[in-house]
């Protein structure tokens, strides 16, 4: 029996960092790529962030298995819903579509979403959906096990009306830190912003991620 | 010689079998032996707990808090490789990223611990005492490391059987009689030596590369190599771990160094890893 025997047997679960942050212009959403089972990495470069549509993307923590078959559905009913509509679908009403999923299955799901996403009437929008099937619009949210660390930190760095640019620093830093205490989150950083223009997807892989306190800098990799 | 109060089986807590209940004391009177050799003259009744210790106050380490994770080490050409990181966790949280988990003992041996980083102070602690008899005895004489393998074998299984482990899982490493040594002790007394040896996360993910690649004759930079892989593979798949690692090295002429933190190079550039789902759209 050893002290620190590894259990496969632990559900597959998204302890996670996740963010999501309007800006002027759009929203910014920003996750980690860990996928933990018990404390083995299944996944070390995990893609948290999925499209429902063109214009609204989520953000998933929780079980893996549960966010996904959420996912799954509302990506399938918003499909329907803009082929009846013929109009790109609304951040709210698919934000909704997500909470009446979770809401109504409360019992047997363990799912914490950030849907957030551009349209015309509103903007750029942030909507969270916790655990039981809450659902509530804020300007920014951040979620997951790792987002317990950055509360202070949000709190005070973040700005209405930021530019583009430094809502993405905001993003990136705030999941940097997050990462380096949660060992639930880690491995690289990848961010979606969405605008009128369109999407642009980024990833910053874990070598290029600033070293925190108590970490080492790239000077003393030694191999 | 007077006979010196040990604090080694002191260290065991009462009711222990040992040089103290040799001894005829009232235990051994109050409860003389009955006619059967299966009991212990000592007067230590057999299966039975020692009523001492039912109403004790002690505190029994039931599941650890900030825990260690895996240890790895290795034989080579002119002696050993012991390597683990440096992060004591708290829980699933990453607090002490600066705790030395290798214990220098002497100039022949080292001890390295996962588990309970509390429990591993207490075992350095013994090891300490044991170490500054040696020095006062200034005989030249050492501890080798079976003989530190031993002891703790003794301590980690007495401790077990009273229900109160300490959570554990120990690797010595040293040169035994000019030949390299390592043993591991897991926290319930499990004990064993090897070429190679790990415990926690290392057991799945390093060990299968040190019975691929480690060769007792191999050479001081391949043993490097192969301890920075298996580091790295633990690194990538144990989620508490960082990149922070410490190896030490005891070899037959140059003793025991430890070295300070270093962090190993990490791939994420592979292509596929910025779009996984880019030739199969719709998957996860």
């Amino acid at each position: 029996m050893d002290a620190n025997a590894p259990s496969t047997s632990a559900p597959v679960s998204m302890g996670t960092s996740i963010i999501a942050v309007t800006f002027n212009g759009g929203v910014i959403l920003g996750a980690d790529s860990r996928t933990s089972t018990g404390n083995y990495v299944a996944n070390r470069v995990t893609d948290k962030i999925t499209p429902l549509c063109d214009n609204v993307y989520t953000l998933r923590s929780g079980s893996a298995a549960d966010t996904q078959a959420i996912a799954g559905y509302v990506q399938h009913f918003i499909a329907q819903h803009q082929a009846e509509e013929g109009d790109h679908v609304t951040v709210k009403t698919a934000a909704n579509l997500v909470k009446m999923m979770a809401y109504n299955n409360k019992d047997i799901m363990q799912a914490g979403l950030i849907v957030a996403g551009f349209d015309k009437y509103g903007g750029g929008q942030v909507y969270s959906i916790s655990l039981g099937g809450t659902i509530t619009a804020t300007p920014f949210s951040m979620s997951g096990s790792g987002s317990t660390y950055i509360n202070g930190f949000c709190d005070k760095y973040w700005r209405e009306n930021m530019s583009e640019e430094e809502a993405m620093d905001f993003v990136t830093r705030a999941l940097r830190y997050a990462m380096t205490w949660d060992a639930s989150s880690g491995g690289c950083i990848r961010t979606v912003t969405i605008t009128a223009a369109g999407t642009k997807r980024q990833f910053i892989q874990g070598s290029l991620i600033q070293p925190t306190y108590g970490e080492l800098p790239r000077e003393q990799i030694v191999a | 010689m007077l006979p010196r109060p040990t604090t080694h089986s002191k260290a065991l807590g009462p009711g222990v079998a040992g040089p103290e209940l040799a001894v005829a004391t009232s235990a051994v009177l109050d409860r003389p032996p009955q006619p059967g050799a299966h009991l212990p003259l000592s007067g230590a009744q057999p299966c039975a707990v020692d009523p001492a210790t039912l109403a004790d106050p002690r505190q029994h380490t039931k599941y650890p808090y900030v825990t260690g994770t895996s240890v790895m080490a290795i034989k080579y050409k002119d002696g050993v490789l012991v390597g683990c990181d440096t992060l004591g966790a708290y829980g699933s949280t990453k607090r002490y990223k600066n705790t030395q988990r290798i214990y220098h003992v002497n100039s022949k041996c080292v001890v390295a611990a996962g588990g309970e980083i509390s429990d591993f102070q207490y075992i350095t602690n013994l090891l300490d005492e044991l170490t500054t008899d040696d020095y006062r005895t200034d005989d030249g004489i050492e501890l080798t490391p079976q003989e530190v393998h031993s002891y703790l074998c003794r301590v980690m299984y007495n401790r077990r059987n009273k229900f109160d482990p300490l959570w554990n899982s120990l690797v010595v490493g040293g040169v035994q009689e000019g030949k390299p040594f390592l043993g591991m002790i897991g926290m319930i007394g499990t004990h064993y030596t090897d070429s190679h040896v790990t415990t926690g996360f290392a057991n799945q993910l390093a060990r299968p590369l040190f019975r691929e690649r480690q060769q007792d004759d191999m050479s001081e930079e391949e043993a490097l190599k192969l301890m920075y892989d298996a580091l790295r593979v633990c690194y990538y798949r144990d989620k508490v771990s960082i990149n922070k690692f410490q190896i030490a090295k005891v070899t037959k002429d140059g003793g025991v160094s430890i070295s300070e933190p270093f962090a190993l190079d990490m791939r994420w550039d592979y292509k596929l890893f910025a779009q996984p789902t880019k030739w199969a759209v719709g998957a996860w």
